[in-house]
């Protein structure tokens, strides 16, 4: 059997049967920490949406993660804890966000777009560490799940994991679509060779800020998970060391399978955690684990099970 | 008014630090091409060397140099050992590999010095103000850094205009192939400019040291900034890593002595606080934006490509 | 000339101290094929590059079809029916022939705001893809990654593009280049058999294929164009051969 397709078979079984597992042990733990991967998947595989297939490196793309989880937390501190108010506008406003920077940044190539798309991070990240009002620095923490009426109890873990891995599951369903239709084959084009793209007709920059909104959009509604799963929001959220996370999840997994973000999410955070049992300096090994992927691994984890370079 | 000139002061001190760091990023960037994230791992192994060496030879001045020196080793290592097996590699994957650098220093200094930090003290020399307007006094050693590091800036930019080394450097900045087909030994440059480069980032860590911080992950906020001075001052070019990081010095600087007052005269109280503070920390974000905007290839581009 | 389908008049581009253009006037009629040649050096490429719009003439006017394009971007020209193939191969590499072919065909079949159909399903894109691939003999390569394909594939890759847009106007930038005699005898061959259902300016350095193809041409020396008029006419030019040809006319590439 194809490796790769049985690597997705396992991970896929093993993430439906964490709740199972976990009652089964007792672990409490274990749902917290799989939950976080799964939402962190769900903002990487939005990340790679661009990065991977769009080519365009975004140095700032927690910020999304940000504005999602601050729309839901603004909201409920002002008293409106319904889900259907709360999610809407988490993906509403990181659309609007990534339209605005999209516009600015797209203008810019190379390394000055990932310089700039991380100083309209960094903008964001100040502003919430301005709003004394929603916790500024401290944080702010949020006493009410998101609201549902009476169709999902989001206080009950194992719903809400499932919740969770559900919006993945159908996010990488969507971005499989979505990269082989037209409009993915226009990103894919234009990432392999923009000046043939308008060579042949294309206005290849209204294509890649669509496609950086729905990135943006995506991940907004991850960081609407977050922080329900937090039951907290910080400026933290975005910090710039958490773009680097979702790039380097985003890049471990495989940049061009549609797994990759899982997979690499979930190695990345396992292995963090793992480790930080073992020792307590987990980064001694991690740090260089990274710079050899860098230095040596082509196509991430995929890319190592055997996937190739497709276009 | 004098409030605004000890501001004024201070913006410069932060630029010509900035500018420290800046140049080596730019020239690392222009000419070997590599996004280095693990720069502020530099500068704070500058710091840290700096304290303990100090403490060890109750010299500052000793400590400060046997610190310049010790940074310098530390990044001829690092260029052999990891950074030029990245050079051939995607951008991407520069971002990486140095993150990883910059999670492995942060990680090793806490293994070595510990969590909570150092100290760098002065010597009593250096430790009281002096009256440089009527009615404005300003502390000697702040007056130290500025010096010291025009100084620096002066012998880099003798050493880039005046020596073969520096044409070398030049050259490069502005087409990196062609220095390769001149027979230069191209290995042996790219290992000294980034030793060059951390000897100057360290320099810049201790420098603030006794004013500042020693502490685990100092190199990350400050590394931003430094690359925004590169992004607008333009790759490459360290006549543009001066001028944007005297700009970017100044404006953060005076923006955030000045924008929560100025602000407070135009709105109500509560929110002019804080919408000030953001506004403030905000500013070197937004001129580089402006300047990417209106010269997507910086102030100062060096590159001929 | 009446009606022409591409009229340049006055184009001038510098670059510094460097005239790449100087005051360039010519003109195609529509179904002809007019060669531009001229030592290296000659402004060929800035020529090129302000007829498609990645350069900016600094004076100067092009009409296409009668509209003036001077001041339109690249893909729009692209639309209007203005092709091009690269001097020096640009494709997409990770991609098969037939999709790199299929995309030109998507360009120009509406617009792409789809986000969930398949397209490399469209039989709508992929039939037009598959034709132009065989006019240049490509067929059987049409499911081979362009990594894979030769030199001469990649530039006979290159026309299938250009043509997959339903072009009125083809440029060809040295379409030979770097291509051994079979192959750009090939190449000739597959330009005669268009001849005259689209309208062609080759600018090439392979003078077998010019003067094997070419209606009319003109040269370019240091920006200027210093002689134009059918191919007979060109070879006894005394000015052009003093340039250009020299003594050893006809013998290949330039």
């Amino acid at each position: 059997m194809n490796p790769r397709l049985a690597v997705n078979a396992v991970v896929l079984a093993v993430l439906a049967l964490v709740p199972v597992y976990a009652a089964r042990t007792g672990d409490p733990f274990l749902m917290t920490l799989f939950t976080r991967v799964v939402i962190l998947a769900l903002a990487a595989l939005s990340l790679n949406l661009i990065m991977g297939f769009g080519g365009m490196v975004s140095f700032g793309h927690a910020a999304y993660l940000g504005i999602g989880g601050y729309a839901v937390g603004i909201l409920a501190k002002e008293g409106i804890g319904s889900g259907f108010v709360q999610w809407p506008v988490a993906i509403g406003a990181s659309a609007l966000y990534a339209l605005a920077i999209g516009a600015l940044s797209l203008r810019t190539r190379g390394v000055y777009f990932i310089m700039i798309t991380l100083a309209f991070a960094q903008m964001i990240y100040y502003v919430a560490i301005g709003l004394d009002r929603y916790g500024g620095d401290d944080g702010l923490t949020i006493n009410q799940r998101s609201r549902f009426g009476g169709l999902l109890n989001l206080d009950n873990k194992v719903v809400f994991y499932y919740l969770c891995l559900a919006l993945l599951l159908t996010g990488i369903y969507l971005v499989w679509r979505l990269v082989n239709s037209r409009f993915g084959l226009v990103i894919r084009g234009a990432r392999s060779n923009e000046r043939r793209m308008r060579a042949i007709g294309f206005p290849t920059f209204r294509y890649k800020l669509v496609c950086f909104v729905i990135a943006g959009a995506m991940c907004g509604l991850a960081g609407a998970l977050l922080a329900n799963h937090t039951n907290f929001i910080s400026p933290a959220m975005m910090h710039w060391t958490r773009s680097g996370d979702l790039m380097i999840m985003a890049v471990l997994g495989g940049m061009q399978a549609m797994f990759g973000p899982l997979i690499g999410a979930m190695t990345f955070l396992l292995l963090e955690e793992q480790l930080s049992r073992i020792t307590q300096y987990p980064n001694l090994v991690i740090g260089p684990l990274l710079l050899f992927v860098a230095i040596y691994v082509n196509g991430g984890i995929d890319g190592l099970l055997g996937g190739g370079r497709r276009g | 008014m004098v409030y605004f000139i000890e501001q004024f002061l201070n913006g410069i001190q932060l630029g010509m630090l900035l500018f420290l760091l800046a140049a080596g990023l730019t020239l690392i960037f222009g000419i070997m091409d590599i996004v280095n994230l693990a720069h502020g791992s530099l500068y704070m192994i500058g710091a840290y060397f700096a304290a303990s060496f100090a403490e060890w030879t109750d010299s500052f001045v000793l400590g400060a140099i046997l610190a310049v020196i010790a940074t310098f080793a530390v990044g001829i290592v690092l260029e052999i050992v990891a950074i030029r097996r990245l050079y051939a590699r995607s951008h991407l994957d520069h971002v990486l590999g140095t993150f990883g650098l910059l999670l492995f220093f942060n990680e090793l200094v806490r293994l070595v010095w510990g969590p909570a930090g150092m100290t760098l003290s002065l010597p009593s020399e250096m430790l009281h103000a002096v009256e440089i307007l009527p009615g404005l006094f300003y502390p000697v050693y702040r007056l130290v850094i500025i010096g010291a590091t025009l100084t620096v800036a002066g012998l880099l930019y003798g050493l880039v205009m005046g020596t073969r080394l520096g044409m070398l450097i030049r050259a490069g900045a502005s087409n990196r192939e062609m220095v390769g087909a001149l027979g230069v030994n191209i290995k042996l440059l790219y290992t000294l400019i980034f030793g060059l480069g951390a000897a100057l980032a360290g320099f810049a860590g201790l420098m603030q040291a006794p004013i500042l911080t020693v502490q685990i992950g100092m190199g990350e906020n400050i590394l931003i900034a430094a690359f925004v001075v590169v992004t607008i001052g333009g790759i490459g070019s360290i006549r543009g890593a001066f001028v944007a990081a005297l700009l970017v010095g100044l404006v953060d600087t005076v923006g955030r002595a000045f924008v929560p007052d100025l602000l407070h005269v135009y709105l109500t109280t509560s929110a002019s606080a804080s919408l000030g503070r953001a506004l403030s920390s905000m500013m070197i974000y937004l001129v580089m934006a402006l300047v990417l905007i209106v010269r997507p290839e910086g102030l100062f581009p060096a590159t001929s490509k | 000339m009446v009606d022409a389908l591409l009229a340049i008049e006055g184009l001038s581009k510098r670059f510094g101290g460097v005239v790449a253009s100087d005051a360039i006037s010519f003109a195609l009629a529509p179904g002809e094929l007019h060669a531009v040649i001229g030592p290296n050096g000659a402004g060929k490429s800035t020529l090129i590059g302000q007829l498609t719009g990645e350069i900016a003439p600094d004076r100067g006017r092009i009409r296409f079809g009668g509209r003036d394009i001077t001041k339109l971007p690249v893909y729009r020209r692209s639309r209007l029916g203005l092709a091009r193939s690269f001097q020096i191969t640009s494709l997409f590499s990770d991609f098969t022939a037939l999709d790199n072919v299929a995309l030109a065909v998507q360009a120009h079949s509406g617009h792409s705001f789809r986000f969930w159909r398949a397209a490399r399903g469209e039989v709508a894109l992929r039939e037009p893809a598959a034709a132009a691939l065989d006019r240049v003999g490509l067929a059987d390569r049409a499911n081979t990654r362009v990594a894979a394909l030769s030199h001469g594939e990649c530039r006979q890759l290159e026309i299938a593009m250009a043509l997959a847009t339903r072009p009125r106007l083809l440029l060809l930038d040295e379409p030979m280049a770097g291509m051994g005699p079979e192959e750009s005898a090939r190449l000739v061959e597959t330009l005669r058999l268009l001849k005259g259902t689209l309208t062609i300016l080759l600018i090439e350095h392979d003078m077998d294929a010019v003067f094997a193809l070419a209606d009319r041409i003109s040269v370019l020396v240091y920006g200027r164009i210093i002689a134009s008029g059918d191919p007979a006419a060109i070879r006894a030019d005394t000015a052009v051969r003093q340039a250009y040809l020299g003594d050893s006319e006809g013998e290949g590439h330039g």
